[in-house]
């Protein structure tokens, strides 16, 4: 039979707010266990909440972003459960009356057509703390730093259907939060986590099969590997006769599986009502008005805009425009060197697999924008040739030069466009070869066009690659013909 | 000294007829004589007191006045107190010293004011009869064998004994007014939003209100001057100026409109208490009021109503009482679960799980829509009852309870016959309006209570009225025998 793979994902985005959703405290990572933890973030006695601004703000932003309905009132409700790093026995979040409501996500696919992902709502809530299993014998630590944090939950419409697109579509979310600044979107520090919603139908069937959640899937691979495996698992599961049943399940990268955390039986009643302690948010058209002028523009509008403006393909269009800093570089090196398409080759090319190799975001680039552009110029202008222009780039790299030009005039990498230097040359080349000379001066058109090469080779190879190749050939194919 | 009211310490102290420290002194003997009757304290602070005392009396001798430096009060327990035991009542706060003062302490503190301890109250603030205690059931200084009402009942038998001129307490569904009426006091419930609910340990967050239980409008209005106001720990508090509850006590009464709700004088009322109200009414309308008769509808749905929403935010707020940060945890648990159960099994009491219960059931998915929402709903008839209601009058006025102080153990098998008690002043609490009782006479020897209802923000009138009553009628001056 032929399946079809439903998918659904629900991202935590932590918003990089400088303190907590609902107190004072700093959310820095990695601070010593409960330094970051104040009275309300432990759930003292009397305490109440008082919301931060900022991260409505930041929610609201993301609301503008994905074109979504932002309801002119929205109510936290405490989410009731016991648990040891939820101090208060709730967790404050959203439920009836989230900021954000139904919207959408264009993703770009492989093949690269666009596909619409809707987006049913996002609402803020407040992280947990950490329960710290090791290093206790016998009991586990709480570390509350962590308790507070706002979070972003963003719900997507059940429109995915493959783990490819799956993928396509957090890397979207990502790219999106980071060029909003509403979030570091660092997976290995659980910035941005994933929950990923997985079922399976016959093709052609209407209705939804039964759905397992995979739980905190914390990196864009073992998103496509977790729901890959847990398709593969509920089609042979059905197959085989059996049934999926509705749970939440872990993924275990160690062993590419996914296991069965707690069955619907055992989920909880969240006894979900309004939180009492804070009034609703109402969200006046004037503070709407002044965080959609506070927009950055957004990666599908610098996708275009970078085709239409600069004639680049919708391959490296999209490409550049996935994440902020990358288009920022872009942009940067052809303000330098005003030549778009060789900018884009360059920042995709040399650039990219340089970044790769030694594992570097584009902020830790170690040739600069300015240095890029400023050796794309000399390109330009037939100062050095693309071949030549790989060693500068190398060096630049290397930190032996300050500019395109200090590494050219230290290593005298300058081409020689002397049409009376390089005739002299060609002359040297050719009586060295005077044999070849005469079977190439014999020989018919075609075979001449092959024999032409050597030349060439030879002459550049006499110039160290720095005599302009055009000339090369021009008066080469002269003083043969001649 | 015992005998003065805050107004008349504020006065003996600018002249200079005694110290704070003299007057702190005298009450923390009376009260180590006299409370082993009452239980009304939980912990009493003598050494923070006198330091404190100290204190009041150093500013003034620096040439510093305020109508409440140096004057001595106390605070019921539910009231977080920095570094001193802040119990609610309960066991479950075994051994809780609060990190942090509440607004309301911190307050009354800046202002000079004497803490000489924390005061009983039933567990969480759950009772109307102060029996739920851990620390045992509080006495009612006008017969020590009756309750004094509840929750704030330490607060009501400590100043009704004149331990102290003045106490704070809290109010989710007559909680001051009701000890206040029973114990011969007046007690002041505020607008919701007026004062702060930083420290002060949920019940019910959406109705839970401090205020003050004194002897006098007059002293009420102090305290209260002391504690309103916005503050930005609190989100539900309403950032609105605070009236000068002093200067409009003197006020006359002249056509002010009082309305008799009929719903408040039918059956289950105590027909002596309601010929005290009447004559209240009589004094009032002496005085320059006029009355008519009005109808809250909706009032009947109160108790059920309340009853819901009280309990499903109790549900939820004590759920932070796990065992794992502060107060008791049980003895050698097996693991999560049995640490989170036997806690929580052996730390509430029998009250406060029952009403636990109730409102987790009420939030439960497949009863949500029948009971909290349709509970919400009926809050919201009752508030469109009192917005019409002001629409014709100014002030509405009846009795506080439906009954006098009962017996201690009476009511202990009948939970619903206790929540009934409240019946008169829960509506407030749903509303948010303020409401005041004052003493208005006596049946068998036993205080009755008169309660007005006010506008929100209204609470000025409200201790106007009062203030020109007790101008007229010496109730509020009896003192119980043997105190």
């Amino acid at each position: 039979m032929q399946w079809e793979t439903v998918i659904g994902l629900e991202i935590h985005a932590q918003l990089s707010t400088r303190s907590k959703i609902f107190s004072g405290s700093a959310t820095t990572f990695g601070a010593e266990p409960n330094t970051q933890a104040s009275l309300v973030d432990l759930g003292m006695p009397g305490t109440l909440p008082v919301l931060n601004a900022e991260a409505v703000r930041m929610a609201c932003k993301f609301g503008l972003a994905i074109d979504a309905h932002i309801a002119p009132q929205n109510v936290f409700a405490r989410k009731n459960y016991f648990y040891p790093d939820l101090p208060k026995g709730y967790q404050t979040s959203q439920m009836d009356h989230p900021i954000v409501g139904k919207g959408f996500l264009d993703i770009t696919l492989e093949d690269g057509t666009t596909k619409r992902i809707g987006i049913t709502r996002a609402h803020l809530e407040e992280d947990a703390g950490k329960s710290l299993h090791e290093d206790f014998h016998g009991m586990s630590g709480i570390d509350l730093n962590r308790a507070g944090t706002p979070l972003l939950e963003i719900v997507s419409e059940p429109d995915i259907r493959s783990a490819k697109e799956a993928v396509a579509y957090v890397k979207a979310i990502h790219a999106l939060v980071r060029y909003l600044g509403i979030c570091d979107g660092n997976m290995a520090e659980g910035s941005l986590r994933c929950d990923c919603n997985v079922s399976v139908r016959p093709k052609g069937q209407a209705e939804f099969g039964t759905r397992a959640e995979i739980k905190n899937v914390n990196s864009f691979r073992f998103i496509e590997k977790a729901i890959n495996h847990e398709v593969q698992r509920q089609i042979e599961l059905i197959e085989d006769g059996g049934k999926v049943v509705q749970e939440t399940r872990l993924y275990d990268p160690n062993k590419d599986q996914t296991r069965s955390m707690r069955s619907k039986e055992e989920a909880n009643d969240y006894r979900y009502f309004p939180c009492p302690d804070l009034l609703p948010v109402v969200i006046e058209q004037s503070f709407l008005d002044e965080v959609r002028a506070s927009l950055p523009e957004l990666p599908v509008q610098k996708r275009e805009r970078f085709e239409a403006q600069f004639g680049l393909s919708a391959y490296d269009a999209t490409v550049l425009a996935a994440s902020r800093e990358l288009a920022d570089y872009f942009e940067a090196v052809n303000t330098v060197c005003g030549d778009a398409k060789l900018a884009a080759n360059w920042v995709m090319g040399e650039l990219s697999s340089l970044l790769n190799k030694d594992n570097l975001d584009i902020e830790q680039s170690p040739v600069s924008a300015e240095q890029l552009g400023g050796m794309i110029l000399r390109i330009k202008d037939n100062t050095i040739s693309g071949k030549i222009a790989k060693m500068v780039f190398e060096a630049l790299a290397a930190g032996e030069g300050a500019s395109a030009d200090e590494v050219i005039e230290k290593k005298g990498l300058k081409q020689v466009t002397d049409s009376g230097a390089i005739e002299s040359m060609l002359d040297e080349v050719l009586a060295a070869n005077a044999e070849q000379v005469e079977q190439y001066r014999a020989s018919d058109e075609a075979k001449r066009g092959k024999m032409f090469g050597f030349f060439v080779g030879q002459a550049m190879k006499a110039s160290k690659g720095k005599a302009n190749p055009g000339q090369v050939n021009e008066l080469l194919k002269k003083k043969l013909e001649g | 000294m015992h005998q003065l009211t805050l107004a008349e310490i504020a006065r003996g102290l600018a002249d200079k007829r005694f110290s704070s420290v003299e007057l702190t002194t005298a009450l923390l003997a009376r009260i180590a004589q006299l409370d082993p009757q009452l239980n009304s304290f939980i912990t009493v602070t003598e050494e923070q007191a006198l330091a404190q005392a100290r204190a009041a009396d150093a500013r003034r001798a620096a040439g510093e006045d305020g109508a409440l430096l140096g004057a001595p009060i106390a605070h019921k327990d539910l009231f977080c107190t920095k570094d001193v035991l802040t119990s609610c009542g309960s066991k479950i706060l075994t051994g809780f010293k609060a990190p942090y003062d509440a607004t309301v302490v911190e307050k009354l503190a800046t202002a000079g004011s004497v803490s000489l301890g924390k005061l009983n109250m039933d567990e969480f603030a759950m009772g109307s009869a102060n029996e739920s205690s851990h620390y045992g059931p509080v006495k009612n200084p006008w017969d020590l064998t009756r309750v004094p009402g509840g929750s704030s009942g330490g607060s009501a038998a400590a100043v009704a004994a004149r331990l102290i001129p003045a106490a704070t307490g809290t109010d989710t569904g007559g909680s001051i007014r009701q000890p206040a009426a029973l114990t011969n006091l007046t007690g002041l419930k505020p607008t919701y939003g007026r004062v702060s609910r930083w420290g002060m340990i949920a019940y019910a967050s959406s109705l839970d209100q401090g205020g003050p239980l004194a002897r006098t409008a007059e002293d009420c209005a102090l305290i209260l001057q002391a504690i309103a106001g916005f503050d930005a720990k609190d989100s539900t508090c309403v950032d609105q100026p605070v009236d000068d509850y002093l200067a409009t006590l003197g006020q006359p009464l002249n056509g002010l409109r009082i309305g008799l709700p009929k719903e408040y004088f039918g059956a289950g009322l105590d027909a002596r208490i309601g010929e005290k109200v009447m004559a209240v009414v009589e004094e009032l309308k002496k005085l320059g009021a006029t009355v008519k008769q009005i109808s809250l509808p909706n009032m009947q749905h109160a108790i059920p109503a309340y009853y819901v929403i009280a309990p499903a935010e109790a549900s939820s707020n004590l759920s932070r009482f796990d065992g794992v940060r502060f107060g008791y945890r049980c003895e050698n648990p097996q693991n999560l679960e049995d640490l989170y159960k036997r806690s929580r099994a052996e730390g509430f009491g029998a009250e406060v799980k029952r009403r636990i219960m109730v409102g987790t059931y009420a939030l439960s998915a497949g009863y949500y829509d029948a009971y909290y929402l349709k509970a919400q709903k009926i809050r919201r008839l009752i508030k469109n009852d009192f917005v019409r209601a002001f629409e014709e009058v100014d002030l509405i006025l009846g009795p506080t309870t439906p009954n006098l102080a009962w017996k201690l153990g009476e009511k202990n098998d009948d939970p619903v016959a206790a929540y009934l008690e409240d019946i008169y002043t829960i509506t407030a609490n749903l509303a948010g309006v303020p409401g005041l009782s004052m003493p208005a006479g006596f049946v068998d020897g036993l205080p009755v209570g008169v309660q007005l209802l006010g506008n929100y923000f209204q609470e000025a009138r409200l201790l106007n009225v009062a203030h020109q009553y007790q101008q007229v009628s010496d109730w509020h001056t009896q003192a119980p025998s043997g105190f």
